[in-house]
């Protein structure tokens, strides 16, 4: 395996493989829970903890585990890192645990996170491991509030509603409201995550091309400029 | 006078999308027509504002493709799609809600799939559903027909309700709007009231609403002058009548009071419009005539178990988007047997 420095695990997960935009995966609570950016949020951050921690156990592990047994050893430690992560969530955040409610403990069922043991945790030491976890989880939940935030946005005219539930009683302020808009229930159902997804897979697109086409041009011209000097 | 003789193939001209196009927005004007008559004059001004803003997004569409703007522009594509929208959606809407749908029906509907010929939504419904499922209240406020009103509307009380949304101080929207025949009709049965009790309100004809009914008949002339011009073929309109009054034969006979009469279901909502406009798109209905006939049939009985059993009081947008998704599947397992070879191999 080639040795990628840190940058490159970073821009990947945040970017370039994001388990959500690119890999598509873990698609079932990205698009049920996302109809608030609190909720997205709420989700986002219980999954990177996960991840984060299912990686560098998985990586410490690496060289004990015979490869024939290492699927459910790997769903072993996902799945109690998942209770534990679970039982404290309903312990400091109950009303919010209450809101995701099964899809809480379905994070074990996530396939981002048992493919990250799979494809790189099993494959590489535990400093490596650790910023692949958190860059993968900041990525996935990135999507997860951006697309909860387009919901909320569209579909009830509010943004960051329910802030207190993860923040406590002094974030009621942040709650954002758009006066006198009726909001379009569509983007609050179940269509409105996958057209909403879509559509932010679009402009991840747009913009990757727009900076491949700024790339080959910038290059080009150099060339050219180089080509007239000599 | 000399009568040339062309040697063979004698082939006449292939039909081009814009005569097609024309043909069908020929065939919609009886009933449009017919809706303005009963439905007064926010009809009309929704069929305006649909195919203006349908031809502004299209070309804004194509603007930012950087294709050539006015070719989809004439093929009347756009003014079809319109034109389906404007007759299906409540004479009140609010101007916004039109544009709104006519935004999805052709920004994220058609173009986002690649245009004319490449979605597999028909873009008319799939924007009265977004509407409906979004604004089930707008949606759902429709006009009495006229012949039951004592005063209606005039042009600028509508216009004035439609872009600002004030009414005439002496009126509130409950007091001018009214639920469809097949709503009403749901909602009594749903308080368990029988369907002779039902129909003795004036609100009914011969049919279905008093009205509406009427409307069907113009539709149904429209559809029919298409067959006979062989627009459209006749797999799908009859196939979806069937699959639809068949249900409804058989539930009818089960138990008439509980269940409306067949001709009932045929001439409320947008039956008629939905078995020769609507599931008769091209672009997005079966291909093969088997295939058409599977196609149609299917609509028609979804049309009905959505009605009788679903959430909300008309079902063909419904039905048609739903077989919409199936109609590949349905092509792929009834290709043609081409001639000189064995039956075609599936699966």
């Amino acid at each position: 395996m080639v040795e990628t420095g840190f940058r490159s695990i970073i821009t990947d997960g945040l970017w370039n493989n994001n388990q959500a935009l690119v890999a598509l995966l873990g698609l079932c609570p990205l698009l049920a829970v996302t109809n608030t950016a609190i909720n997205g949020l709420g989700l986002g951050l219980a999954t990177t903890a996960v991840l984060v921690s299912s990686n560098a156990t998985v990586s410490l592990i690496r060289n004990f585990v015979r490869p024939e047994v290492r699927l459910p050893v790997f769903v072993m430690v996902i799945a109690s890192f998942v209770t534990a992560i679970e039982l404290g969530m309903n312990a400091y955040f109950h009303e919010l645990h209450k809101i995701l409610g099964i899809f809480i403990p379905l994070i074990v069922t996530n396939c981002a996170i048992i493919g990250r043991a799979e494809a790189f945790a099993s494959k590489n030491n535990l400093q490596r491991s650790l910023v692949d976890g958190i860059s993968i989880g900041i990525g996935f939940t990135l999507v997860l509030v951006t697309l909860g935030g387009m919901r909320e946005l569209i579909g009830q005219g509010t943004l960051f509603d329910q802030a207190h539930l993860m923040f406590g009683e002094v974030a009621r302020g942040m709650t954002l409201k758009i006066e006198d808009f009726p909001g379009m229930l569509i983007a609050i159902l179940p269509p409105g995550a996958f057209i909403g997804l879509g559509l932010l897979i679009m402009v991840k697109n747009l913009i990757d091309k727009r900076v491949v086409t700024k790339a080959t041009t910038q290059t080009e011209t150099s060339e050219g400029a180089a080509g007239v000097t000599t | 006078m000399e009568f040339q003789t062309h040697s063979s193939p004698h082939t006449s001209r292939p039909n081009r999308v814009d005569k097609v196009m024309l043909q069908v927005v020929m065939a919609l004007i009886p009933g449009t027509i017919a809706l303005v008559f009963y439905f007064g004059w926010g009809v009309l001004l929704n069929v305006i504002l649909a195919v203006a803003s349908a031809a502004a997004f299209e070309a804004l569409v194509m603007k930012l493709r950087k294709r050539p703007v006015l070719p989809p522009l004439f093929d009347l594509s756009a003014v079809v799609t319109a034109l389906l929208f404007a007759v299906a959606i409540p004479p009140l809407l609010p101007w916004w809600l039109v544009v709104l749908g006519m935004a999805f029906a052709i920004i994220m509907v058609k173009q986002m799939y690649g245009g004319l010929g490449y979605n597999p939504f028909n873009p008319a419904m799939a924007a009265y559903v977004l509407l409906l499922i979004s604004y089930p209240v707008e949606m759902t406020s429709w006009l009495p027909p006229q012949l039951l009103v004592e005063q209606s509307l005039s042009l600028g009380e509508i216009l004035s309700f439609k872009f600002v949304g004030t009414l005439p101080v002496d009126l509130t929207l409950d007091a001018i709007t009214m639920a469809t025949p097949l709503d009403e009709m749901r909602t009594k049965l749903d308080l368990n009231q029988m369907i002779s009790e039902i129909r003795t309100s004036p609100l009914w004809g011969d049919f279905g609403g008093q009205g509406w009914e009427w409307v069907g008949n113009w539709f149904l002339m429209g559809g029919i002058w298409m067959v006979y011009k062989r627009t459209i073929t006749w797999q799908i309109p009859l196939a979806f009548l069937t699959g639809l009054v068949g249900m409804a034969t058989l539930f009818w006979l089960f138990d008439p009071e509980s269940f409306p009469f067949p001709l009932f279901h045929v001439f409320s909502g947008g039956a008629i419009l939905g078995a020769f406009f609507i599931a008769t798109d091209p672009v997005t209905a079966s291909t093969t005539r088997a295939g058409q006939l599977i196609y149609g049939a299917a609509i028609g009985v979804l049309v009905y178990i959505i009605r009788t059993w679903g959430g909300y009081p008309d079902a063909v947008a419904f039905a048609v988007l739903l077989m919409n998704m199936a109609a590949p599947t349905i092509d792929y397992y009834t290709r043609p047997r081409v001639y000189g070879h064995g039956g075609a191999k599936n699966g």
